[in-house]
């Protein structure tokens, strides 16, 4: 089968409209929104901050502690049931090991940093956008980190090598789905999951092209950053 | 600590001022936004002050209770969320979380807001199903009224989705223009009393010092719908009748603001 047209008339390697607001809820200590496409997740930080229950302290440094949770009527379908899922689990491990290659807790003995995300409207791409969100609100916060991190899903549909997917794609039959995040200074890769088939050459392609791709992502988290630092030295 | 601030609050109440300048019985500027979240059937944000809640409404199917084989279903529920306030802990609702999804909740079931018996698709087998969740953003104080107004919100911007041939809403296809079948527009008012003071609209840090408050749910013809006294000082029924006039007064306010 052939992937003529992208089901929303995007370019094959075209994101979804970015928009990017560092600051945006002023409780937490750092915060963020990111929007892609019809996907928008926001991201609260708190801390460095004491740790409970006690026996998750660590002694020689601090630790990040995500919770990803999607809003009850944020999904694709049915009212989604508030509270953890086996899903947002395995989420926060991923966004954990994706985010901490950038921070340096050393410094911080036996406590937390606490990143909330939360999204109010989804159409795929979730855990890419709470990332992308997430290291906009640990910079926010003023957390020493050593680069920025940018996620956006590769995949397949049918033939084509396509980026950022959207619900459609994503649930397509014939394809694949490769969140990735990227470290956009080094480009190392700090997020990598894939379900569905593709073979070894497109997955490269795809990879690939995620990189890139991060590049575009990396620039709107950067105008982000520096519009919050301009209203707040106004 | 607290008798000291609730000294310097009094003593600023006496002389018509609040921390942030406003009078006594003033709201912050309040704003709603419709249609905040396309996955959900209505959605809304509302923003008082620096107070910021979200409000999703989904529509189902169900099956009615045997009791009520005529009347739809109508959930509020509240989240806390930890993003909004560093002293929420993930989890399942907490006392707050309860008390404010209960007391949206009466405010909008009393007052007949929602017409339950319209909600039927085939009696006895097949009702409507309508889920209101209301989700903390950033709490600056007064999520109580905040809430209530974004429900509201929310359920004004609700259009009904299809169904399939199985009375199984049908996620693929767009949503009708038909509206929920909304009788009445309920605001809620939360007055507070410390010392022998009243004031509305609180902030967080004058939430600390409540001593007794009455969040009071008034439709637009001035009858009372909910009303739930919270803290931990009586009231006498003076201070009911003042409180219920001054929320009375007020609501107008809120209503106006859903536009």
């Amino acid at each position: 089968m052939t992937y003529a047209k992208r089901f929303d008339g995007r370019g094959f390697e075209e994101l979804r409209p970015m928009t990017a607001k560092v600051g945006v809820i002023h409780r937490a200590d750092g915060s963020a929104m990111f929007q892609t496409g019809k996907t928008i997740a926001y991201a609260a930080v708190y801390g460095p901050r004491d740790l409970h229950p006690k026996f998750m302290q660590n002694p020689s440094t601090g630790i990040l502690r995500i919770n990803y949770n999607m809003m009850p009527f944020s999904g694709h379908g049915e009212r989604v049931r508030p509270g953890g899922s086996r899903r947002s689990k395995e989420i926060n491990m991923v966004m954990q090991n994706a985010l901490l290659p950038v921070l340096n807790l050393k410094d911080y003995p036996n406590a937390v940093v606490d990143v909330f995300v939360e999204l109010p409207q989804t159409d795929a791409g979730t855990r890419c956008a709470a990332i992308t969100a997430a290291a906009m609100a640990l910079a926010d916060a003023g957390i020493e980190m050593k680069d920025l991190v940018c996620a956006v899903a590769a995949g397949r549909v049918e033939d084509k090598v396509v980026l950022d997917l959207n619900y459609l794609e994503d649930s397509h039959e014939d394809g694949a789905d490769i969140p990735v995040a990227i470290l956009p200074n080094s480009g190392k890769v700090t997020l990598l999951q894939m379900d569905g088939e593709i073979s070894p050459e497109m997955l490269k392609e795809a990879v690939t092209k995620a990189k890139t791709a991060c590049k575009k992502i990396y620039e709107v988290q950067k105008e982000a950053l520096k519009a919050r630092f301009a209203t707040r030295s106004a | 600590m607290i008798s000291e601030q609730k000294a310097h609050l009094l003593k600023a109440l006496s002389k018509e001022m609040r921390y942030d300048g406003r009078k006594a019985l003033e709201f912050r500027p309040i704003s709603v936004e419709y249609g905040i979240s396309a996955s959900a059937e209505g959605s809304s944000r509302v923003r008082i002050g620096g107070t910021e809640v979200i409000a999703g409404v989904k529509i189902e199917t169900g099956t009615p209770y045997p009791d009520t084989p005529d009347q739809g279903n109508l959930m509020v529920n509240a989240e806390l969320l930890p993003l909004s306030n560093p002293k929420y802990e993930s989890g399942p609702p907490g006392e707050k979380a309860t008390e404010l999804a209960r007391v949206v909740d009466r405010g909008i079931r009393e007052s007949k807001c929602i017409d339950v018996k319209k909600l039927v698709v085939k009696s006895g087998e097949h009702v409507w199903s309508v889920n209101i969740d209301i989700c903390s953003i950033n709490d600056e104080g007064n999520l109580q009224d905040a809430s209530m107004l974004a429900a509201i919100a929310a359920l004004k911007d609700a259009r009904m989705p299809k169904l399939t041939d199985k009375f199984e809403v049908d996620y693929d296809s767009e949503k009708t223009k038909d509206k929920l079948p909304l009788a009445r527009t309920p605001v809620e008012v939360t007055v507070i009393k410390v010392g022998d003071q009243f004031f509305v609209d609180p902030l967080i840090d004058e939430e600390e010092l409540i001593e007794a408050r009455l969040t009071v749910a008034i439709t637009e013809k001035g009858t009372i719908c909910a009303l739930q006294k919270g803290g931990e000082l009586p009231l006498s029924t003076e201070d009911l009748d003042k409180m219920i006039s001054i929320a009375q007064k007020l609501a107008p306010t809120l209503r106006n603001a859903l536009g």
